[in-house]
């Protein structure tokens, strides 16, 4: 969003004025905001006598091209799955090798070789999620496991349903609940996609992502959102409950890497291997609210994670889980097109 | 001999010639500052998009045809941009509707400003300034604290039993239109009260003495001695309306895009920077075009009215 883009730039403009400091004992992470734990960056500048500081931004295209014009001065970057190759690709990443490190053998066996990233030379697990439907039980008590209280909006909840605005997540739920596949180009399923999310727009009342408050005060009673999102909406009140929509649903993931331009690459090793420790991983997650994937980890959890429908998926809606990958530059266009008509 | 005529002469290039010359460095910065990032986007908007967002300096006109044209993706017929032009449309309504509403708050508000004895002016002036303080996101968030379904008006009226159910005010046009008008309301107070304190009320008295009605007196006398500031006031509320960003989106819900919601699209998840620079560049005409209608108009009639 613009405020917080002029906020990064703002940010930005002042790290280079002042110039980064270059000494030893020094790393600049480029993060997601409100997404780091200060505990976990506390014990690694204990630890090592590093002094780390932290850049917020709010989307992986900002970060793409502010990391793509160089000069950053940052050390590290959280990009997500569906980025990460394409920052291998512009060479925007220093191989560091992390399953070579002391700590990797923490890393959950189906982490261990992602498609995006393949033997992980380049990216260390942050956290994983997945992006259903959050519902408010005391406006609608319905089976809510489906796409359909989006897109095909019950009564009880038309004109209370937010959409969270990610062009890409929305295209794939519409998609999933047409019964296409992802990143189709079939010009048959996208039409129908088109007319599905034309017709469903009249019964949201917003398109937001500012989802934990408007939900807890009650101005939705429901939207699509993530687990992390929805496990903080439901601590707040119990009514509030996350779904995993049955015609499939997608998984996400950010991952720490290294940026070829570092000028503190060997802190940012420290601090990739650092955080694939269990104690240090669960840290992280009992700030961000989300899992991560790393084995032991479970029992640094805090209690109220450890169970939690929103991070434990059900073994029934496993099956339906299915990772996002980016789609083609030319099937992006037809995408942005619908996107635009949606909100024209 | 050189006269005294001449030598003042002489001084006086000499003097209008410093000037230029020390001055040129600040030109010279205001001048590549203002036009260099310009140029940029105008050469950005004849570029290819890059697949990733950014450009590949490759020329091509497409981008400036999809502003206007757009090539349907089922049928692949090509038509008039239906989707840019509601958009822009949206929007120029929008600045249009806020101008007019602070136009209509602010007049008033200057005129009883004006007509305060002189101490007290000092402090209205003084109280119209206040909401700048603070930053317009806090302000909008204020906004929007007071309007929804658990805020200020909807508490008070439901505890007063004089509805039975919140009225659903956020997320409406409505909301995006009190948001605009209160965040706007100043930047029209202001211009109107400068032009409305140097007004010479005798005139008012005259008018009055001369048996005409109160109407009469504000349609011929008050308000085309104070339109100089009506009409900066307007184009300061106009411009940034139209480019208004933040306020629709946090009280409008963001379902329906605004002219800025649309450029930053194609620079965000959209990757066209190209598409981006040209609608960029095409607000800018728009806005030039307006501004000229506008100001044109404005100066014939002035005239007329002395």
């Amino acid at each position: 969003m613009n405020w917080k883009t002029m906020a990064t730039a703002m940010g930005l403009a002042l790290l280079a004025s002042t110039g980064l400091a270059r000494a030893e004992g020094v790393l600049n992470i480029y993060n997601w905001g409100n997404y780091t734990s200060p505990d976990v960056i506390k014990k690694f500048e204990d630890k090592y006598k590093i002094k780390v500081s932290i850049t917020d931004y709010d989307s992986n295209d900002t970060a793409l091209a502010k990391v793509r014009q160089g000069g950053t001065g940052f050390d590290i970057a959280v990009p997500s799955q569906t980025y990460v190759p394409i920052w291998i690709k512009e060479g925007l990443l220093l191989e560091t090798d992390p399953g070579k490190m002391e700590n990797f053998k923490n890393v959950a066996p189906e982490w261990a070789n992602p498609e995006f990233d393949p033997g992980r030379k380049y990216s260390v697990p942050w956290a994983w999620g997945t992006i259903g439907v959050v519902v408010n039980t005391d406006a609608y008590k319905g089976p809510a496991d489906t796409w359909g209280i989006v897109f095909n909006t019950p009564d009880e909840l038309k004109g209370k349903v937010n959409v969270v605005p990610e062009m890409n997540d929305v295209i794939f739920a519409a998609i999933k609940y047409v019964g296409g596949q992802q990143c189709t180009d079939d010009k048959a399923v996208l039409k129908k996609v088109r007319d599905l999310l034309v017709a469903a727009k009249p019964n949201w009342i917003a398109m937001e992502y500012n989802t934990i408050e408007k939900m807890g005060a009650g101005d939705f009673k429901a939207t699509s959102d993530w687990n992390g999102s929805a496990l903080r909406q439901r601590l707040a009140n119990a009514a509030i409950h996350y779904n995993y929509p049955k015609e499939g649903f997608g998984l996400w993931s950010d991952n720490v890497v290294v940026l070829k331009e570092a000028k503190n690459v060997e802190n940012a090793k420290l601090f990739q291997n650092f955080i694939m420790d269990p104690e240090n991983a669960a840290g992280l997650s009992a700030f961000h609210r989300y899992a991560n994937a790393i084995t032991g980890s479970d029992k640094y959890m805090p209690a109220d994670m450890k169970d939690a429908p929103e991070v434990v998926i059900p073994a029934d809606a496993k099956p339906k889980g299915e990772f996002q990958k980016m789609c083609a530059p030319e099937t992006q266009e037809l995408y942005t097109k619908i996107w635009t008509e949606l909100q024209k | 001999m050189a006269s005294a005529e001449e030598v003042a002469k002489a001084a006086e290039r000499r003097d209008v010639r410093d000037r230029w010359l020390l001055s040129a460095p600040a030109l010279l910065v205001i001048l590549l500052a203002a036009t260099g990032p310009l140029l940029i986007v105008l050469v950005y908007s004849f570029l290819t998009p890059g697949a990733y967002g950014d450009v590949k300096w490759q020329f091509s006109p497409d981008a400036w045809i999809s502003v206007f044209m757009e090539r349907d993706i089922f049928d692949d017929t090509l038509s008039v941009a239906v989707a840019h032009v509601t958009i822009f449309w949206r929007s120029i309504k929008l600045a249009v509707v806020t101008t007019l509403a602070t136009l209509a708050l602010g007049f008033p508000t200057a005129y009883f400003m004006a007509t305060r004895s002189e101490k007290t002016r000092d402090l209205w002036l003084f109280l119209i300034t206040i909401p700048f303080w603070t930053n317009l996101l806090i302000r909008t968030f204020a906004v929007l604290q007071i309007i929804r379904n658990e805020g200020i008006i909807n508490t008070i009226l439901l505890k007063l039993g004089i509805i039975s159910a919140p009225i659903q005010i956020l997320y409406t046009d409505t909301a995006i239109l009190i948001g605009m008008a209160y965040v706007y309301l100043p930047l029209m107070v202001l211009p109107i009260y400068a032009s409305m304190e140097k007004l010479d009320f005798r005139l008012v008295e005259a008018g009055y003495d001369l048996y005409a009605t109160r109407f009469k007196v504000l349609r011929k006398i008050i308000f085309p001695l104070v339109k100089p500031g009506v009409i900066a006031g307007s184009i300061l509320v106009f411009i940034p309306a139209l480019g208004a960003y933040v306020t629709p989106v946090v009280l409008g819900g963001g379902k329906n895009m605004m002219l800025s919601n649309l450029i930053e699209l194609q620079f965000g998840q959209g990757r066209n920077w190209p598409l981006g620079s040209a609608l960029s560049i095409t607000v800018m005409v728009i806005v030039m075009l307006a501004l000229l209608a506008y100001v044109r108009n404005a100066g014939r009639s002035g005239v007329r009215h002395g």
